[in-house]
């Protein structure tokens, strides 16, 4: 299928409207994207024919809500080219899949249980993250550093937002029991060496987890090539709804972790003596999950494949080459993070030293552009270089090049406000 | 340009923005503190100095949007040499003006009192603003809360000869 991004644009009805008497220009996906059409109607077209609770119901709708529920996990199987599609798990969002696993493996410390003793962390162990983490792979390891007295450690980043390669093998080591970092990073676009990092990972006998939320709507997604033990992302900005992430881990591992949340479908027979819990994935989804939300994750995984994420990925490629070079002529603007387009992705910081990045987002609103400004829940990268925040723009599939000229200009029209 | 927004970015606003007004820390004051504003990373850092029930001095540095930056002076110019239940019941007023949603029903007294702050009005029909209006007012209320009950301590402190009393701060 070529790639057309008119087309496209026709998929998404909310960007035919207008923000302030103009059209509206979405540069605001990286913090959640816009919903085709069709992952629109999957989630009404369950709730209105469908719908009913999953996995205990004998009857029709109980059923079709089931198999809907487990298509959608066959869906995010393939599209992640998992295995097996029980090493998928349905979490609310990245967040929630991220803590999961730190909190499976503070159970584990704990326990008693032999085969979850490979997850044990405590005095002397290391928990590593990378200096560009947001929020969301920051804070559980932090707190599970707290609570286990592992000791939390990070890959400092240089000046042009990259990892400092040469404290890779330094900062991963043989105390080191989980690496957890991101793919692509939210706040400076910076495409992290995956297999670097796992590998040395590997190297020294730790877990490795990839936080794929940035990369999962830009970059061909696959668990096998990548190597990793986990591989988390988020349905929302994925063009899914909110409500649904992914958490995808190797079997084996999956097998031998503590559950998380305890509840209903998570368990094998319980009795007040004592509970069992079922295989993977249903040991990690306690309670009723989010039905129709996974069941959209499904149809917008759909629709992204059948655009084909080698094509999203080229096509985002010629934006970041467009946007870099025009960012780069306006005068006084500095990009935060690569200023390149090798190994960077559809998410271009920057900062202007006449506007504060909230004034910039006010003034661009009321050109109809909605960028973001702040710190994009990844406070230690602006301490890293210095400012209190930056004016964010991401692009995804339905960004055009005459959208980047509109930021342009807009940027034009702040510089004459506050200069 | 839609006039909604020109009424937020007033010219008072975007002339304190580029000439902040007492925005340099007095090196004799009786308070100090730094507030944040953490969703947007705006920070100020204000200093008081009160004597005979008045605000004798105050002064400020901090980074953040023009917002914020020239709320803060704005305040400054407003509060300095004021009896300090003045400046507290005008701290008052701008919250309320803040809260209105662009709809007040201030006084005429009150307007008055506001003088340029009235200029703020605008920026009250955008909620995810006003926390910048706000955060130079609220560390002014910080600082003089914490600058009079150092002073209530002292006198305590002195008429009960050296007991615990308002030390539990």
């Amino acid at each position: 299928m070529s790639f057309d991004v008119e087309t496209i644009r026709k998929d998404f009805p909310i960007l035919s409207r207008e923000v302030h008497g103009v059209p509206l220009v979405y540069l605001d996906s990286a913090n959640s994207a816009q919903k085709p059409q069709v992952v629109i109607d999957a989630e009404s077209d369950l709730y209105a024919n469908h719908y009913a609770n999953v996995a205990r119901a004998v009857h029709t709708l109980g059923s079709e809500a089931t198999n809907a529920y487990e298509a959608a996990r066959d869906k995010v199987a393939a599209f992640l080219n998992a295995p097996s599609r029980d090493e998928i798990i349905f979490t609310k969002n990245i967040s929630e899949a991220l803590n999961l696993l730190a909190y499976s493996f503070s159970n584990a410390s704990s326990s008693k249980d032999s085969a979850a003793q490979q997850f044990k962390l405590g005095p002397g162990d290391e928990i590593v993250v990378t200096e560009m983490e947001h929020h969301s792979n920051l804070v559980p390891w932090q707190l599970l550093a707290e609570r286990t007295g592992a000791s939390f450690r990070w890959i400092p980043i240089d000046d042009e937002g990259r990892l400092v390669e040469a404290a890779i093998d330094e900062v991963i080591n043989e105390r080191t029991k989980v690496v957890s970092f991101v793919y692509q990073s939210n706040a400076l676009g910076t495409i992290n060496p995956v297999q670097r990092l796992v590998s040395r990972a590997r190297a020294v006998g730790a877990i490795s987890i990839v936080d794929a939320a940035q990369a999962a709507p830009h970059l061909p997604l696959d668990v096998q090539a990548l190597g990793a033990d986990f591989v988390a992302f988020t349905g929302h900005k994925l063009y899914g709804p909110t409500g649904i992430g992914v958490l995808w881990g190797r079997y084996e591992l999956l097998a031998a972790m503590p559950p998380f949340l305890g509840g209903g479908e998570m368990i094998e027979t319980v009795s007040m003596q004592g509970t069992t819990f079922a295989a993977p994935p249903h040991r990690f989804e306690a309670g009723t999950p989010m039905i129709a939300q996974a069941v959209a994750l499904g149809a917008a995984v759909d629709y992204v494949s059948a655009i084909g994420m080698g094509n999203i990925r080229d096509y985002e490629h010629e934006l970041v080459e467009y946007a870099v070079r025009a960012l780069n002529e306006v005068p006084d603007l500095r990009i935060i993070g690569p200023n390149s387009t090798v190994d960077r992705g559809a998410t271009i910081s920057f900062t202007l030293p006449y506007a504060h990045p909230h004034d910039v987002a006010q003034l661009l609103d009321e050109q109809g552009i909605a960028v973001r400004a702040g710190h994009h829940c990844a406070r230690p990268v602006c301490v890293r270089y210095g400012i209190p925040a930056t004016t964010r723009a991401s692009f995804g599939v339905y960004t055009t090049t005459d959208e980047i000229d509109a930021l342009v200009r807009g940027i034009g029209m702040v510089r004459e406000m506050f200069e | 340009m839609t006039v909604q927004l020109e009424s937020m970015y007033q010219q008072i606003i975007l002339d304190h923005y580029k000439h902040p007004q007492h925005r340099q820390l007095p090196d004799h004051f009786d308070a100090e503190v730094h507030h944040v504003n953490p969703t947007c990373g705006d920070e100020v850092t204000l200093r008081v100095r009160v004597a005979d029930g008045r605000i004798v001095d105050l002064g400020w540095v901090g980074e953040g949007c023009s917002i914020s930056q020239a709320s803060t002076s704005v305040m400054s110019d407003l509060v300095i040499g004021e009896p300090i239940g003045d400046a507290l019941e005008l701290s008052e007023t701008f919250l309320e003006l803040m809260q209105a949603r662009g709809e007040s029903q201030l006084s005429v007294e009150q307007t008055e009192a506001l003088d340029d702050a009235i200029a703020f009005e605008g920026v009250s029909k955008y909620p995810a603003r006003v926390k910048c209006a706000l955060l130079g007012w609220m560390a002014m209320k910080g600082a003089v809360a914490q600058a009079t009950q150092d002073i209530q301590n002292t006198v305590a402190t002195s008429t009960t000869a050296g007991s615990e009393v308002g030390q539990s701060r």
